[in-house]
């Protein structure tokens, strides 16, 4: 029969395997979605190329990363990356400039269609793609060091004498709490700020905000400067906590335009909200309950099978089928996006 | 310079670099580089005629691509007896049931009045039907994957000679182009683009994962060819004889041990080269056939209906054009043709992995050969399948060529020198990007523009 403990248990079995993974995944994929969304919102079409941007940042902060490891820097039990980020973040920018400067600029002078735009990010992708390969090469890459855990599994049982265990990883809080304060400082900025206000106005309608003094190359270069410090930061996170590969930088590109999608493309809160609803179907959908209905369930009723939805393989299709669900059920998105 | 001058030249172009390579390299390159240009001038057709004819942007290539590479497997493999033996009883159950509950869902939709009861009552359908169907699937899947999981371990197919697999390849790939049309062609463009590509994702999961239909990731490798086997026109009389005609001038030189030696070496080299030249004519046949129907259809009322739905749908639409027919329609047509594509690659691979089904590859590329060749132009895209193949392959050895001599000052063992040359290959996605965004920015039509008829203009 079960007991308090036994409910205790199942939480901290769920919480391990689902709800950590899922806020820090949801996180890595919310900042991702933010810059699609502010593309999508300021410059109109659907940035290709974003995946690879994230990759692009995140290669150049690991580069500095281990040029810092190999001076001996370290900020203590934090990982170096957060040290080499706002070098990252800087190339990252001047990446995304020069492409403005270099394609898109001449496409948006000649109000050129969103598919234009959307079949030239695809040249940047497959550009900055070979960039990042050139340089870094194909391969898996790692740059995490530090402290490895906030709490480990083994301390957890030893001082609260579950028999679950919960860990939390350095870099799983690490992306929630940046999250958080990039978040908020991209509210702030949007809603409180003249740029920000000017950003909002052009989103929503382009004509209105020239005639009233807002200028349009100012817009469109602080769109790229925040969209590469939330690339950069959302890749070297996900670096950070799974690992550095070109090509799942190129595959995560799927998840964050579902996100985008979802939460309602053009909205930043939707953006966000889109994160977490694929980053939690993802994890909730292909993980195996068994133990969890073990601990409710008297004996008796114990299932058999793995109480598995779908086999994790799977991952990466649960947030495709969201996406085209939500794209036929309800194509603005949760909350009715295409604004800022 | 007209256009019909302008494709000959850019095809005798073409001609001559493959001939270059010939010389320089190898025949035996030569071909392998020929033969896969052939399918992707195949596949850039079925591209072309999405989005040049009808302007639909598909980005879901590699999903077509794939499921005409597992039709080969199902065509070509012989069936597993076993397997079959093993799960049938509960396959057709649980297809039954799939069924079933496919159909009451379509019932429950059109008969019951649209609002909450619906919604709840499908909601409640389809999960009951998916529990179903899996309740039976999954003891299938698990006894046939059973049977010599290390060997087959699948269903195996209907063991057919492979070349039926390219039909079949369009017809699966049409199939699954009818369902993904229905269901998302309503949408804009951008957001169709990014269905199609998750679309193609999903349809690639599932080529990974089913094992009991395609083998997963353990693949099917030695599929049966379509055309001889070079070990066996080794030691055929005809071959050694017509070898022995061909190179009569170079072996009537040598004494007689050597030319024994000599008339081996001769048979080995030609034999691979001869398979190749089977292949190049067999796709040549195919390409030639899709190539003709293409510009058939494109000068057809049929094209200029397409064409003036592309440019304006509305006014279309008013004419009394039934758009959303006529975008379901191109869409299954433009996937058949990339579905018999990914059938012939897998046929001239001899081998089913579904791992190497990358989206820069079998998706943008195709892509860019389309925009660099000429969208709405079928010679166009032609020609960019033959061009961008060609470039894609040869900028590896070219990169490195680069490389080495741009860094000849360096030392042989300079850590700097060794990773440029060995990352030189990456170099081609770049290359291949700029491609595509100069021909975007300064001829934006590509190299053979679309060609507009009108009455008296004989271009």
């Amino acid at each position: 029969m079960e007991t308090a403990t036994d409910i205790i248990s199942s939480v901290v079995l769920l919480l391990n395997f689902i709800v950590v993974p899922g806020l820090s995944y949801g996180s890595q994929l919310a900042l991702g979605a933010l810059g699609i969304t502010l593309v999508f919102g300021i410059l109109r079409f659907a940035n290709f190329a974003h995946g690879d941007t994230m990759a692009f940042g995140t290669m150049i902060t690991i580069l500095v990363t281990w040029w810092l490891q190999s001076k001996g820097i370290s900020p203590g039990p934090l990982p170096t990356a957060l040290l080499a980020l706002p070098a990252g973040i800087l190339a990252t920018v001047i990446l995304l400039v020069i492409t403005d400067k270099t394609v898109y600029r001449y496409y948006r002078h000649h109000k050129a269609v969103p598919v234009t735009f959307m079949i030239a990010s695809m040249g940047v992708m497959f550009m900055t793609n070979g960039i990042v390969r050139f340089v870094i090469g194909p391969n898996d890459q790692r740059f995490l060091d530090g402290e490895r855990f906030i709490v480990r599994a083994r301390d957890f049982k030893a001082s609260t004498g579950l028999a679950e265990g919960l860990s939390i990883k350095v870099s799983q809080g690490l992306t929630i709490v940046v999250a958080i304060i990039l978040v908020a400082l991209l509210f702030w900025f949007l809603q409180k700020t003249r740029t920000g206000k000017a950003m909002r106005a052009y989103s929503d309608n382009e004509d209105l905000a020239l005639l009233s003094g807002v200028n349009p190359d100012r817009i469109v270069l602080v769109t790229w400067i925040i969209t590469a410090i939330l690339a950069t930061i959302a890749g070297t996170l996900y670096g950070l906590d799974k690992s550095f590969k070109p090509f799942t930088y190129l595959q995560l590109l799927l998840p964050m335009f579902a996100a985008a999608i979802v939460g309602g493309i053009g909205n930043p809160i939707g953006a966000i909200l889109g994160g977490y609803v694929i980053a939690f179907s993802e994890v909730m959908v292909t993980y195996a309950y068994k133990k969890v209905f073990i601990y409710l369930l008297p004996q008796s009723l114990e299932p058999d099978g793995l109480m598995q939805l779908l086999s994790t393989d799977y991952k990466f299709a649960v947030s495709f089928v969201i996406l085209v669900l939500v794209l036929l059920v309800r194509p603005t998105g949760i909350l009715r996006g295409k604004v800022l | 310079m007209n256009n019909t001058r302008k494709t000959q030249l850019a095809f005798a172009a073409i001609a001559l670099l493959l001939l270059i390579i010939g010389f320089a390299q190898s025949w035996n390159v030569a071909l392998g580089i020929l033969n896969l240009c052939l399918i992707s001038a195949v596949m850039a057709l079925g591209v072309n005629m999405q989005w040049g004819y009808a302007g639909l942007l598909n980005v879901g290539v590699m999903g077509f691509a794939a499921l005409g590479g597992m039709s080969a497997v199902l065509v070509s493999r012989a069936p597993i007896e076993e397997a079959w033996q093993a799960g049938w009883s509960n396959l057709l159950i649980a297809a039954i049931c799939f069924g079933g509950t496919v159909a009451a869902a379509i019932f429950c939709y059109r008969k019951l009045t649209p609002g909450r009861n619906r919604n709840l009552a499908m909601t409640l359908i389809i999960v009951a039907g998916l529990f179903l169907t899996r309740n039976f699937l999954d003891p299938a899947i698990a006894s046939i994957e059973a049977v010599e999981p290390a060997k087959t371990g699948f269903l195996g197919g209907m063991g057919l000679p492979i070349i039926f697999s390219w039909l079949v390849g369009g017809l699966v790939a049409a199939g699954i182009a009818w369902f993904i049309g229905k269901v998302a062609l309503g949408l804009r463009a951008d957001y169709l683009a990014i269905a199609t590509l998750g679309i193609s994702e999903i349809i690639i999961a599932v080529l990974k994962n089913e094992d009991w239909l395609t083998r997963g990731v353990k693949n099917v490798t030695g599929l049966a060819r379509p055309v001889p086997y070079e070990i066996d026109l080794q030691s055929s009389a005809w071959f050694i004889d017509f070898v022995h005609w061909w190179h009569r001038g170079s072996l009537a030189s040598l004494e007689a041990g050597a030319q024994q030696q000599a008339l081996k070496q001769f048979v080995i080299d030609t034999s691979s080269i001869f398979v190749k030249v089977c292949y190049s004519g067999l796709f040549a046949g195919v390409l030639c056939i899709i190539l003709l129907l293409s510009v058939r259809a494109l000068n057809s009322p049929w094209g200029r209906m397409m064409r003036a739905i592309r440019d304006n749908e509305v006014a279309a639409a008013a004419m009394g054009k039934n758009v959303t027919r006529r975008h379901l329609e191109i869409f299954i047509i433009g996937s058949a043709v990339i579905g018999i594509g990914g059938a012939m690659l897998t046929t001239l691979d001899g081998q089913f992995t579904p791992t190497s089904y990358q989206p820069l590859r079998f998706t943008f590329l195709i892509w860019v050969m389309v925009i660099v060749g000429g969208s709405g132009n079928n010679m166009g895209s032609v020609l960019g399948g033959f061009l961008i193949w060609l470039v894609w392959i040869e900028a590896e050895p070219v990169g490195v060529w680069l490389m080495e001599a741009g860094t000849g000052w360096l030392d042989e063992s300079n850590a700097l020198r060794l990773h440029l040359i060995e990352n030189a290959q990456h170099m081609r996605l770049f290359f291949m990007g700029l491609v595509l965004l100069l021909v975007l920015r300064f001829s934006p039509g590509g190299i053979l523009p679309e060609v507009v008829r009108r009455r008296g203009n004989k271009d």
